[in-house]
């Protein structure tokens, strides 16, 4: 039901964009007006999260541990899993972060009723779905920095370069192109064939999906099968850069799916579970150092609490101490 | 509970249902076994919190103040604004279901509700209604839910069937720590008087007597001098216990269960074993007579308030520095909170080991040593003189306790120790020691009676890793660092791996210190005979 609610959105908002073609006045609203405005909405919405995130406080130094602390000279301790310092917390931040280590540890839970037996099985296709989703996300963004700087950025042509390695196809296919569709597709499957994570899954996370999918889908459609006029789309987003509304001419209809499905992704990544890119750099179980007890963490806003008094405890139970012979403070 | 059997218990359909998550229903009358008796007012009363009251889950009516949803309401906008860690959490969740298999309590139970995942959302759906502008223009598109009398009976349910062990956490890609999460919970439902009593009624003990267990000094003195005299009767071992001794070198704090019961009891004379050969200057206190902290399954106001009497009685006594005995949550207090909350221990000294001149500099600013820490660097500088062979009937494995593992990443001390104390040491299978281990689920305060199968079912993935070094390596003895885990342990061996006993590390310490002037030693601690009668063991 989630998966289908969230079809119907992003093919609803596609077809928003079909639509829109028909009117010049509307293909200057969907072509120009809507990026801008998307991006902007973009910009503001991270910054004013991670701020807010960053205004709350952290009280308490809560690392996860997950490999041997520092504690005696002569024990090994493991920095990047139990970091004691800035530079294991950079290290372990930046496996995190490009590589998802803790990802990488998954296991799959296997329970052998009959053997009265439950066995841990390491399990990597979900790292692997991450990773190949994210770096060739990365990879594709990259690549369109060609239509955003003139003139092409060197670092742009060598990702191209590599990326087309294979040169199969006029224009040629890049390899990321692939991954990415492969990848949101492995994505997708599971969260509708896994019983667990269709369980779990709620309409947003299928419509992210499905969102990316189709910005996918029409980016690849509109390089292989529209070929639109390269020349007319720098002029369009020039246009962008330069705060100026240029009508994109000599654009089809996937070009106009592909920045609407681009601009809606945009508005609702500072809104969505998409946060969690930023996020990620923020969790207080991960960019801290579990040096706790080497070094006073503060808590800004430390209630002035204070517990049952030693003098308030001796003369509650005054008699017993006397009666058991304890020295007390005050006789 | 006694009427399913292991075979029956464990027959677990992981597959969750198909029906939406989101309609909450929990029927307590048919669940009884898997949850925890609501705190008698008394308690409530005793400790200042909200609505004291007679009440059952089982009950339709929970007696809620009427504004209860504005309260928690309030009280959640306070903690997001209070805790990054809260915000973070709440936000950047992606379902990816990583942590969906990860927790002992689905494991055990197949409960769809016991994926981490799920538990954080219900707690995050309300969120999102309540505080992100997706929910609160598209609602349930975008996973928001009304905070209904439904939801907040399922917050009960399941909020208290979180052992806040942070298994889950070593898998969160972004370190999402449900047990952060079930701590705000837990704080929350607390504002309309949602507590149970195994947690309450220990908080209330502590803060009047200085100990869960309600101890009175002159029982405190009472139960640690019996022990010692049998002591001396089984072994002939004379041991004078030093309690509120001004100016001694260290304050020693040990969880209350270890002078209370079996097996705990025989860590807690191992300890002052170990003291009285190595000559250690130390006292404990009748006043600071627990190291635990029930308040970390309750409130951070009330973590604060049960952990001030730790510093304020190293102060009192005048002691340079202050060792910790073996207990789990008791050092996720202590390691995490301790100095933020009522730190700086500035008017204490670095600790320094008196017989090796170790500083620990892990411990520069609290001041406070495990004792894993300080017996580990006693034994590597050959400071103690150990038989190991008088544990030889041990075959030895050790359990990794969630707090020591998840919070401080102490693996290695405890199993050198272990190392050098018995011959025979095992270790269970890799994904369930280490940072990976499972709990014994009667942590964070669901140790209790009526919740019984709920742990035996939380204990499966511990009892089944137990079962296999039993079958494999005929595994007699499974030892730990956790108080908790002493008390809880021995049913979940018991029902899953029958045959194995559980013991504490400083328990074997002692059975292996060569102590001076002792008589020859025939029995261990537990008084059985050293070297078991060949008839009936078996060689594995």
């Amino acid at each position: 039901m989630s998966a289908l609610v969230s079809l119907v959105a992003v093919a609803a908002l596609a077809l928003l964009a079909v639509v829109a073609v028909a009117s010049d006045d509307l293909r200057l609203v969907f072509g120009a007006v809507i990026p801008g405005i998307a991006f902007a909405v973009f910009l503001v919405g991270i910054v004013a999260r991670v701020i807010r995130w960053a205004r709350a406080p952290v009280p308490f130094r809560i690392p996860t541990t997950a490999g041997q602390q520092r504690s005696l000279p002569w024990i090994n301790n493991s920095e990047l899993d139990n970091p004691s310092g800035t530079p294991g917390v950079l290290g372990r931040m930046l496996l995190e972060v490009l590589f998802f280590r803790s990802l990488f540890r998954n296991t799959k839970v296997e329970l052998l009723t009959d053997k009265e037996k439950v066995n841990y099985i390491g399990t990597k296709y979900l790292w692997a779905a991450a990773m190949a989703f994210h770096w060739s996300m990365l990879i594709v963004v990259l690549r369109h920095f060609r239509f955003f700087v003139e003139p092409i950025p060197r670092f742009v042509e060598i990702i191209q370069a590599v990326d087309g390695f294979f040169q199969v196809g006029v224009p040629v296919i890049y390899a990321t192109s692939a991954v990415l569709v492969a990848s949101l597709g492995y994505l997708l499957l599971r969260r509708l064939v896994d019983a667990k994570v269709k369980y779990i899954s709620l309409p947003s996370d299928y419509f992210a999906l499905y969102l990316l999918l189709g910005i996918a889908l029409s980016g690849i459609l509109m390089r292989h099968l529209e070929k639109v006029d390269i020349v007319n789309v720098k002029a369009a987003i020039a246009g962008w850069a330069s705060f100026q509304l240029v009508r994109p001419e000599g654009v089809g209809v996937m070009y106009f799916i592909h920045v609407f499905l681009v601009s809606v992704l945009l508005v609702y990544f500072p809104f969505s579970k998409l946060l969690h890119a930023p996020g990620v750099f923020l969790s207080p179980t991960r960019n801290l150092a579990n040096n706790n007890r080497a070094k006073r963490h503060v808590n800004p806003w430390n209630p002035p609490i204070i517990g049952h008094t030693y003098a308030e405890w001796e003369e509650e139970f005054h008699d017993k101490l006397v009666a058991s012979g304890y020295v007390l403070d005050k006789e | 509970m006694a009427e399913k059997s292991p075979q029956e218990l464990i027959q677990i359909d992981l597959d969750p249902p198909r029906r939406d998550w989101r309609n909450p229903s929990v029927d307590f009358e048919s669940r009884r076994g898997t949850w925890s008796y609501p705190a008698a007012a008394k308690n409530i009363e005793y400790m200042g919190y909200a609505n004291p009251r007679e009440w059952s889950p089982t009950d339709d009516d929970w007696q809620l103040p009427d504004n209860w949803q504005q309260i928690i309401h309030e009280g959640f906008k306070e903690r997001l604004a209070k805790y990054r860690s809260l915000r973070v959490f709440m936000d950047t969740c992606v379902r990816c279901g990583a942590c969906a298999d990860k927790c002992h309590f689905f494991i055990g139970s197949g409960d769809p509700k016991n994926m981490p995942v799920l538990r954080s959302e219900l707690l995050r759906s309300i969120y999102r209604n309540d505080f992100t502008l997706a929910g609160k223009l598209l609602g349930g598109f975008a996973g928001g839910r009304k905070l209904t009398k439904e939801v907040l009976k399922e917050w009960f349910y399941y909020f208290f069937q979180c052992t806040e062990c942070r298994r889950c956490s070593v898998y969160c890609p972004y370190g999402i720590d449900t047990a952060d999460v079930t701590m705000m919970a837990r704080e929350l439902m607390m504002l309309v008087g949602l507590n149970i009593n195994w947690i309450c009624e220990p908080v209330a003990n502590c803060q009047r007597t200085g100990n869960h267990l309600g101890i009175q000094p002159h029982t405190f003195k009472d139960n640690i001098e019996f022990l010692c005299e049998e002591l001396e009767d089984s072994h002939g071992i004379k041991i004078e216990p030093v309690i509120n001794k001004k100016g001694a070198e260290v304050l020693f704090i040990i969880p209350s269960a270890d002078y209370f019961a079996d097996p705990g009891t025989y860590t807690f004379v191992g300890y002052l074993m170990l003291f009285k050969q190595i000559g250690l200057d130390y006292t404990m206190s009748a006043y600071a007579s627990e190291g635990g902290n029930f308040g970390l399954f309750t409130s951070h106001d009330t973590i604060k308030k049960l952990n001030y009497k730790i510093y304020h009685e190293a102060k009192r006594l005048g002691v340079k520095w202050i060792l910790g005995g073996e207990c789990g949550h008791m050092w996720r207090v202590m390691h995490q909170y301790m100095d933020t909350m009522n730190g700086p221990a500035d008017f204490l000294e670095v600790p320094r080991s008196p017989l090796t001149g170790t500083v620990f500099e892990n411990a520069r600013a609290t001041k406070m040593v495990h004792i894993c820490e300080f017996t580990a660097d006693l034994i590597r500088n050959k400071k103690i003189k150990l038989d190991k062979s008088r544990n030889d009937k041990y075959r030895v494995t050790f359990h990794d306790s969630c707090n020591p593992a998840r919070a401080l990443g102490l693996f290695e001390e405890p199993r050198y120790i272990l190392k050098n104390v018995c011959n025979h040491f095992y270790e269970m299978p890799e994904n369930t020691i280490r940072e990976h281990t499972f709990c014994c689920a009667g942590g964070a305060g669901l140790g209790n009676d009526e919740n019984m199968e709920m742990r035996l079912r939380g204990g499966l993935p511990r009892g089944n890793a137990l079962k296999h070094v039993r079958d494999a390596h005929g595994v007699n003895l499974m030892s730990c660092i956790c108080a908790i885990d002493r008390a809880t342990l021995p049913p979940l061996a018991e029902y899953w791996s029958p045959g194995v006993e559980i013991s504490g590390v400083h328990e074997l310490v002692a059975n292996a210190l060569v102590m001076d002037g002792e008589p020859e030693r025939t029995v261990n601690l537990r008084g059985e005979p050293l070297k078991e009668e060949k008839e009936g063991t078996t060689d594995v």
